[in-house]
């Protein structure tokens, strides 16, 4: 770098800051800007939580974990991880710095006692709270303080001397995040290197940071901060702060020791013990003398190490790793991938066995003979540990034992417990007690019980669907036996782990809502608990996640009580953490809507007025905001208040207050709307002198609240406001800020849309600005700024005519940017869809028709329809007026069906078919007919969805121009079509069968019965298309053409088709024939399809039974004339030992009888109700289904009081199994028909002092 | 399990149902309720129809609105105490 000269820029190394290009801007002043920057915007959050959604990945570190096969191929199955963690954002993962705080005093059982000093109070809490708020605040001067040294220091380096003064330059520019180490510089290190120094800061740093959250509630379970990295700050320092540890764990990886080795003499801190063995052959043998291997002969290998197993210092991830998992507390992920990779790289490396050994070595008979191992030997199981491992000290340090070795330790295979789920590697710090054996009988109460929680809880995160759901219930009904304390103290951790998948979170979550309903006020103690773990759910991105948190934060508050709530909640009001305010905010919104609003007023009124903080403000006031965004315009009735409640926000002094004022205001007016104006009367006068004073974030609110508000004025007010407002906006059209853009377009859109605004007011004032700032290309390329221009514009253009906007625009049509035609495109399709072309003179609309075919002609293949519909929407809105144009947008798409490129002659059958219409209404029938002939002569097309959008478009010219003057003629199509009826690709499919069934419809007799024949055929495979539009289509197809041609042939047809053994393809014959009944009357088909009923076939009589059953439903009332003709064969089927024949004629029945109620045919009905009625006792539920309907229709046709003197009989049967059945139909009677059966209800005896005899019934004039 | 689910399931209909229509029986419902819900239904049709009104108001020679205050009144306990529980 130096080499370079002075004020050079270097072409190699690190970047630099050329001050010279870019002047002499302190880079260290971007540090606060950005600072500045953290907002609490939700809709920025949600935005931003939106992007990181569209392109989520695993986290680096993780990807590169990832195993690699042979190939090079990434393992799919790993790739995709399960874990909540991977997918969150840095802002939500924050939820981990949380700490689940232990168990509070409940004020309410306490009574008037003086609480217990162990236990923790409000006050305690709230002094806690204090202190963490005034450490933050110290913390913060520190920074600046030091930041302002740095600076000065860096204003004196930067007169510098020629030698020393590009490397300071250099320095300042190189390290704008390291401003706060250099400035450290002169405090405590001056003269060290430049690595030693950041480290010892890193861990100076971090340890302050880390000491707030050591405190002496953090002996809570699961929560020791020191085991766990990335909590406090720790995981950073875990390299940074090796050269604070004490030296027995000083022993590095391989890679770090190698460099720190050669520093070693230097740095002189290191004792001779730190240098691993393995390490001597490589740096240390030079560097450190004093240990050479050669001095001292008695370690013998420098390899081999003597000495014992767990004497080796393991790596620091190891050493985490291990500490949590024998105290039972969470790792961090790379905790556990560090332990997943140990026990595989143990179970690759582990030891050879004696027999393995004698396989592969010669034996004995070979005269070789195996030596025993000397005395005190013990082997090292870990070789991956053996290279770290420290020697043992000879002659013994004091204070040191060697442990002993855990010999019974298993290395690979995990321990499967009986009737228990498996247990993942991670869970074993959860549920390690459970792999131990115990004698249940020795174990305590409170231990078997924290056993049997366990045991539970592992079953509803790993077990089967059955498992979970018994051990939920258990769970359930023993929560109260359990007693809150335990169950929460097992289940909150658990949900706090950085390892849990969604699936898992959400079983939890249950847990705890149906433990919630059994423990009511028993939680109160727990309410923090629960909170902490509770509230990042509903930042979650996941909807359902959300809902779930919801659901759980206002059945506890509805458990807990709002007295409770508010307590174990206030203290986080004012937290220092952002984020722990953010969900707290959202969390009391929850609450508000659980007890209702006017119970939280009280509080929400005193956070928003607190003088201590700015915090709780904020707090409080986007509380109601939240309140807003949940509760929607069941706020009105609260608006007054709320309003008053944040009103003073407006003014406040801190910036944020008044943003998150500004926007909560906001989401009031856009939750009351379309009414409470007068609520708001008291803050139109700060909000409209706010708009002339502000700038930036906080302008950008204040306009949203106005753009809100605006709406919800009469027309007077409205206008006067806007005009008042329009000049900010007009000022700001010119922004950069791309999230102010989007809302001034926004407030454009609402303050145009209100009554009270002038379109001439509009016209001169707005339009010449708007289209200048707006309407470039650069707006067309973010898909949110795209949407918001479009949608103001349509709004503008609804005031202000069509043809004012269109002709501003129409020119851009031409434009060279696609995206930019496009936006274009849209804005016309769309004005022209709401307003009409009346008002487009003769010009503009040549100017537009030259447009939209250039936009279409320049158009790239791709798949947004954009351009198309605003084709077709502009040709058939100007109608008749199209007229001159259509030759010539006809000679452009022959010339593009012909095209090369298969999605340009999509695009152009595709346009056929929305233009046939105009065309039809200009009389360009000649021209129609002969495109009809160009795409009849594409038939051949290749590609599927070119054919499907020419089918499309010939199905459009059919329609239009008639069956008789189609060409080429119906008799020449027609046949062209059956071979394309094979084709399997759905558009194709659906297109072709919607043109068979319409010439089927319309102009049957243009083509020879047998062309219908084979038709016929062709469209019984069609019934199995996956598609439903397809099927449905297919068997209407199959009632026109039994019209054309008679449906005898159809009718054969069908009924053999009976007999395949596809369901779907039984059932589409079924209701085909149903059709045809309808369609061609049903005494042409009834003959044939009840004779076959005698081919002894289940799958056919079925058949015919069911398409019996579609037949009377489709055919109704005309069911009385065949319903005795039907009658024997449903008394056959009825009494059939086939279930499905009963169940299938009970459907008969049932719709017959609902088709012929009324209408007579009572005493038939009577006598398949006869039938039907033994079926009640099935127990499958289809046939319980049918039975009931069949029933219930014989009640509709019969009445109520034949049905309820069947039922009679078995109400009071002295068999439980039968009284269900017949409470069940008596249940359905009584809700069918609960008035008409008063009558008809049984007389009955008076019963000793009661009396049960109606006499009112007796009671004649 | 399935068929324990099964049960669990249309006992909750059922549970469900009871809930939304008073009227509706179950298996163990015995003598006094189910006449308990016939009377009441029966007074409540009177009430509803008003022909029916009429004709009693004529039988009883009262006014309709008497006669309907009566129905109702008799709504409250149409059969009486209700027995006491045999065992529990």
């Amino acid at each position: 770098m130096e080499g370079n000269g002075e004020g050079g820029v270097p072409l190699t190394g690190g970047a630099v800051f050329d001050k010279e290009l870019y002047g002499g801007a302190d880079v260290t002043g971007y540090a606060a800007v950005a600072a500045d920057l953290e907002e609490d915007d939700v809709d920025e959050r949600e935005a931003a939580v939106a992007s990181k959604l569209a392109s989520y990945t695993a986290p680096k570190s993780l990807m590169n974990d990832l195993p690699v096969q042979e190939d090079g191929d990434e393992d799919p199955s790993l790739l995709q991880s399960k874990r909540i963690v991977d997918r969150e954002s840095d802002y939500s993962k924050r939820r981990l710095n949380r700490i689940i705080s232990p168990d509070r005093n409940d004020a309410f059982q306490m009574g008037d006692k003086t609480p217990d000093a162990r236990v923790r109070t409000y006050a305690d809490v709230m002094r806690e709270a204090q202190l963490q708020r005034e450490r933050d605040n110290t913390m913060r001067n520190i920074q600046e303080k030091q930041r302002r040294e740095a600076e000065e220091l860096a204003a004196l380096d930067a007169v510098p001397t020629k030698a020393s003064g590009m490397a300071a330059a250099a320095a300042a520019a190189a390290a704008p995040a390291a401003a706060a180490p250099s400035g450290k510089r002169s405090r405590w290190d001056s003269a060290a290197p430049v690595d030693a120094k950041k480290a010892k800061v890193a861990s100076e740093w971090d340890s302050v940071e880390a000491t707030p959250a050591v405190n002496r509630w953090d002996a809570t379970p699961g929560q020791a901060p020191t085991e766990t990295p990335g909590r406090g700050g720790w995981g950073a320092a875990d390299d940074a702060a090796q050269p604070k540890r004490n030296r027995w764990d000083a022993s590095p990886t391989p890679g770090h020791g190698a460099g720190g080795a050669g520093e070693t003499p230097a740095g002189g801190k290191r004792s001779r013990w730190d240098a691993t063995p393995a390490m001597m052959g490589a740096a240390a043998v030079g560097a450190t003398p004093a240990y050479g291997m050669g001095a001292t002969p008695a370690y013998g290998m420098g390899a081999t190490p003597a000495g014992g197993l767990g004497m080796e210092t393991p790596t620091p991830g190891m050493l985490a790793a291990q500490m949590a998992a024998q105290q039972g507390v969470p790792m961090t992920p790379e905790a556990y991938q560090q332990m997943k990779v140990d026990r595989e790289m143990d179970e690759r490396n582990r030891p050879l066995s004696d027999e393995e050994l004698d396989a592969m070595l010669p034996g004995t008979a070979e005269g070789y003979k195996i030596l025993n191992e000397p005395p005190g030997y013990e082997p090292i199981r870990t070789p991956g540990r053996k290279l770290m491992a420290t020697p043992t000290p000879f002659g013994g340090t004091p204070l040191y034992q060697i442990p002993e070795e855990d010999r019974n330790q298993a290395y690979d295979v995990p321990k499967q417990l009986e009737g228990l789920p498996e247990m993942k590697p991670e869970d074993q710090q959860y549920f390690g007690k459970l792999l131990k054996d115990v004698d249940e009988e020795e174990l305590s109460v409170e231990e078997a019980k924290e056993r049997k929680i366990m045991k539970l809880l592992l079953k509803v995160k790993n077990g089967t669907p059955p498992q979970r759901k018994s051990a939920l219930r258990q769970l359930t009904d023993k929560a109260r036996d359990f007693g809150a304390g335990p169950l929460f103290n097992q289940i909150l951790p658990l949900l706090m782990s950085p390892t849990l998948e969604d699936q898992e979170r959400h079983l939890l979550v249950k847990v705890i809502d149906r433990v919630l309903f059994k423990l009511d006020e028993l939680v109160r103690p727990y309410v923090h608990k629960i909170l902490v773990v509770i509230e990042p759910l509903l930042i979650d991105e996941d909807y359902y996640a959300r809902v779930e948190g919801r659901e759980i934060i206002a059945n506890l508050a509805k458990a807990a009580g709002l007295a409770t709530m508010i307590a174990a909640m206030r203290p986080d009001i004012d937290n220092v953490d952002e984020y722990v305010r953010n969900t707290t905010a959202r969390a009391f919104s929850v609450v508000a809507s659980a007890l209702g609003i006017p119970a939280l007023l009280p509080f929400l009124k005193a956070v928003c007025q607190s003088k201590k903080s700015w915090q709780a403000r904020h707090t409080g006031i986007k509380i109601v905001q939240q309140i807003a965004i949940l509760m929607g315009c069941a706020v009105l009735p609260h608006l007054k208040s709320l309003v008053d409640i944040v009103k003073h926000g407006l003014n406040d002094e801190n910036q944020k207050v008044k943003t998150i004022t500004a926007l909560t205001i906001a989401a009031l007016a856009e939750a009351s709307a379309p009414y409470g104006i007068e609520s708001f009367d008291d803050v139109l006068e700060p909000l409209w002198k706010g708009i002339r004073l502000l700038r930036g974030k906080v302008l950008a609110a204040f306009l949203k609240a106005i753009g809100f508000i605006i709406p919800l004025m009469d027309a007077m007010y409205a206008n006067y406001y806007t005009r008042e407002v329009m000049i900010i906006l007009i000022r700001e059209f010119q922004t950069p800020d791309e999230e102010m853009k989007k809302i001034v377009l926004k407030v454009v859109k609402q303050c145009v849309g209100t009554d009270g605004v002038e379109p001439d007011y509009i016209r001169t004032e707005i339009l010449p600005e708007f289209f200048k700032h707006f309407w470039v290309r650069r707006m067309a390329l973010d898909r949110r700024n795209y949407r918001a221009l479009v949608e103001t514009t349509v709004e503008v253009a609804g005031k202000v005519g069509c043809s004012e906007i269109v002709g501003r625009i129409v020119e851009d049509l031409k434009d060279e940017s696609e995206p930019y035609r496009k936006m274009v495109m849209e804005t016309c399709d769309r004005v022209v869809r709401a307003l009409g072309t009346a008002d487009i003179d003769a010009r503009l609309e040549e100017l537009l028709i030259d447009g939209i075919l250039y936009a279409y002609q320049e158009q790239l293949a791709d798949e947004s329809p954009v351009v198309l519909n605003g084709f077709g929407t502009i040709i058939n809105s100007l109608g008749q007026r199209a007229k001159p144009y259509l030759p010539q947008i006809c000679g452009t798409i022959k010339w593009r069906l012909n095209n090369k490129s298969a999605k340009i002659r999509q695009q152009a059958a595709d346009l056929i078919s929305r233009i046939a219409p105009v065309m039809k209404k200009c009389d360009e029938e000649k021209l129609l007919a002969h495109l009809g002939v160009v795409l009849y002569e594409n038939l051949g097309e290749e590609y599927p969805d070119v054919l499907g959008s020419i089918l499309g478009a010939l199905k459009s010219i059919v329609a239009v121009i008639g069956m008789t003057r189609m060409t080429p003629p119906i008799k020449d199509l027609l046949p062209r079509l059956t071979p394309i009826l094979k084709n399997r690709h759905e558009k194709v499919q659906e297109n072709c069968i919607d043109l068979v069934g319409r010439i089927a419809d319309r102009g049957a007799e243009f083509v020879p019965a047998r062309e219908w024949m084979r038709i016929c055929f062709e469209l019984l495979d069609m019934l199995n298309a996956h598609k439903k539009a397809i099927r449905r289509a297919t068997v209407n197809t199959f009632g026109y053409i039994a019209k054309a041609i008679g449906p005898q042939d159809v009718l054969v047809t069908l009924l053999n088709n009976l007999k395949v053994q596809e369901r779907q393809n039984r059932v589409c014959t079924t209701v085909a024939i149903a059709i045809v009944a309808e369609t061609c009357a049903p005494f042409t088909v009834l003959p044939a399809l009840m004779n076959e009923y005698k081919v002894p076939e289940l799958n056919v009589q079925n058949g015919v039974l069911k398409a019996l059953s579609f037949v009377f439903e489709y055919i109704g009332e005309m069911g009385k004339d065949y319903i005795y003709a039907v009658c024997p064969l449903l008394e056959d089927a009825l009494m059939d030992r086939d279930l499905v024949h009963r169940q299938t004629a009970c459907s008969v029945v049932q719709h017959m009888s609902l088709g012929v109620a009324g209408l007579g045919c009572e005493d038939a009905l009577t006598h398949l109700l006869n039938y039907v009625f033994p079926n009640i006792f099935e127990v499958s539920p289809h046939i319980i289904q049918s039975t009931t309907g069949a029933i219930d229709g014989c009640r509709v046709a019969l009445g109520p009081a034949v049905v309820l003197n069947y039922l009679l009989q078995g109400l009071f049967h002295p068999a439980r199994k039968v009284r269900e059945v017949y409470w069940r139909l008596y249940n359905n009677v009584y809700l069918g028909s609960q008035d008409a059966f008063v009558a008809c209800l049984p007389r009955m005896e008076d019963d000793g002092v009661n009396t049960y005899h109606r006499h009112e019934l007796d009671v004649f004039v | 399990m399935a068929s324990l689910a099964d049960r669990f399931n249309i006992n909750a209909q059922l549970e469900h149902l009871q809930a939304k229509y008073v009227g509706t029986g179950h298996p163990d419902t015995n003598r006094f309720e189910w006449n308990l819900n016939i009377k009441r239904d029966t007074y409540a049709s009177f009430i509803g129809h008003h022909s029916l009104s009429a004709y009693h108001a004529i039988a009883e020679n009262e006014s309709i609105g008497r006669v309907k205050y009566g129905f109702k009144q008799s709504m409250l306990l149409p059969c009486g105490l209700p027995p006491e529980k045999e065992d529990e």
